[in-house]
């Protein structure tokens, strides 16, 4: 295996209502990440995108965000209809294939087009399921009243995490919705949208994240302190919510054991909670000690659900761990689907 | 759209923006499982599919999840069942089957395994319980769709 790492790290501004459209919105950031990099345009060889053609309501939306790469002179360039992280595996494959030295990876979405709730039920079956139109809180919300049934997450801990994260998201700056609520006064509000009361919820959000990735002596070159890419691994469960255990994520278990999470300390590790019980279930699964783990410091999706974007950037948060020296060993983690349905995890180390 | 009027709104920074509604039309032929199941629901029978170690799907499964072996083995099932998960939908969407809040529900129906999505009927989220027991209500015109049943209520109501 080529030793890969993140070397650099951009997120625009993650916003609601943004009247940009999609090559507007990637301009910047994708500017931002090369300038960070100190490469040009011209320095990448492989470019991978993450986007829905549903968000942006166009088919093949994803060749004209070409556009906001610069098409000439030709570049080699590949597009997934999964969030930026998932773009990023596929980049990550080809440097392993010998086929390039450096990727730039990005992600975007823009929640504010439609009702995100609503339009999630796509996700399901087309016969059986999405003609229902169940939407999203309510199949998380089937999801949480599994956990909170078996045990695996408790109330307190919803609130907890979505505390935290409302707390790590005034830090961070760039989210939507943050505040200083202690657990307890989350817990006394009112259950909305039962079992969640409203700060269960993500803030769904506009946003962008870019990435590049790097083997090898490029890397060193690049970034005083790589991310290396130790191993990384993505599973996915069934679709159908009936056939699964929601009380636990059964594919999220699956990649952490492929790359090793529990083998060594875990100093941060950035997970990908669009609703607050995602946290628990996906501390359980990791296998993480939150005594010995920061979690989510940036605050993640929960306050700024920048949809197809925010998994990616969960990748850009923990390597910016690395590249600070705040942590010598990070974990990654992005989900996408129902019910934390497909799962990816990355190990990023220091040295 | 002929003769419809486009909505044009000036949005507060000068843009200009205008409502962009997608459908998707088509018509696809459903193969032999689905639409079966479908076909019966039209029926007023729901139906599923026994898998190789006697599980029973609803719906169907086309294929044993284990094994990949297609499964042909069909298997009426009670329209009354119990509540495995819930939750609830405080402002239903419009193209929901039913137009008041109401609860989501993965329903062990009786005589099989697995569990399906459904909504309920009920008065309040204090009225659903997991364990509760249900019963389809179908609707009045029905086609070969899975909203033929109309949604779930509480036995005894």
């Amino acid at each position: 295996m080529r030793d890969v790492a993140i070397v650099a790290f951009s997120e625009g501004p993650v916003t609601f209502g943004s009247t940009s459209t999609p090559v507007e919105m990637i301009v910047p950031t994708v500017h931002d990440v090369l300038k960070q990099a100190g490469i040009e345009r011209t320095d990448v060889d492989f470019w991978c995108h993450g986007s829905c053609d549903y968000m942006t309501g166009q088919p093949f939306s994803f060749v004209s965000a070409v556009d906001a790469l610069g098409a000439w002179p030709p570049i080699i360039e590949s597009h997934v209809e999964m969030d930026g992280a998932w773009a990023l595996y596929e980049a990550w494959i080809k440097i392993q294939t010998g086929e390039a030295e450096v990727a730039l990876v990005f992600g975007n979405g823009k929640s504010s087009a439609g009702d995100m709730n609503r339009a999630l039920s796509l996700q399901q079956d087309p016969y059986t399921v999405a003609p229902l139109w169940p939407g999203m809180t309510a199949m998380e919300g089937l999801g949480a009243c599994a956990a909170l049934q078996a045990g695996t997450v408790t109330e307190r801990q919803m609130a907890e995490a979505a505390s935290r994260a409302r707390r790590d998201g005034a830090k961070n700056g760039n989210v939507l919705v943050s505040g200083n609520e202690s657990a307890d006064e989350l817990l006394s509000r009112p259950v909305t949208a039962a079992p969640f009361r409203d700060h269960d919820i993500p803030a769904m959000a506009d946003g962008v994240s870019a990435v590049i990735i790097a083997t090898g002596d490029v890397a060193k070159k690049i970034a005083k302190r790589p991310a290396w890419i130790r191993a990384i691994d993505h599973r996915i469960d069934h679709q159908n919510l009936g056939w699964r255990d929601l009380a636990r994520s059964t594919s999220a278990a699956i990649a952490a054991s492929e790359v090793g999470v529990h083998k060594d300390k875990v100093d941060v590790a950035e997970l990908h909670t669009t609703f607050s019980h995602h946290e628990q279930l996906l501390i359980n699964a990791l296998q993480l000690r939150p005594d010995a783990t920061s979690i989510t410091p940036s605050g993640g999706a929960l306050v700024g659900n920048t949809l197809m974007a925010a998994g990616l950037s969960r990748f850009g948060h923990a390597a910016r761990s690395i590249f600070s020296g705040s942590a010598d060993r990070a974990v990654a983690h992005a989900q996408q689907g129902a019910c934390l349905q497909q799962n990816i995890v990355a190990v990023l180390e220091g040295n | 759209m002929a003769g419809d009027k486009l909505q044009v709104t000036f949005e507060a920074d000068g843009s200009l923006s205008a409502p962009l509604t997608l459908f998707y039309p088509y018509n696809r032929t459903l193969g032999t499982t689905v639409a079966r199941f479908l076909s019966s629901l039209a029926d007023k029978r729901i139906e599923g599919t026994k898998a190789q170690d006697g599980r029973v799907f609803v719906p169907p499964a086309e294929f044993d999840p284990s094994t990949g072996t297609p499964l042909t083995e069909w298997v009426q099932v009670g329209d009354e069942g119990t509540v495995v998960q819930w939750s609830w939908q405080p402002a239903p969407f419009e193209d929901n089957t039913l137009d008041q809040p109401f609860a989501w529900a993965l329903i062990l129906l009786d005589g099989a395994d697995v569990p399906m999505l459904h909504a309920v009927q009920a008065k309040a989220a204090a009225t659903m319980s997991i364990g509760m027991r249900v019963k389809a209500v179908w609707a009045e015109d029905r086609t070969p769709e899975i909203s033929a049943i109309r949604c779930f209520e509480p036995v005894g109501g």
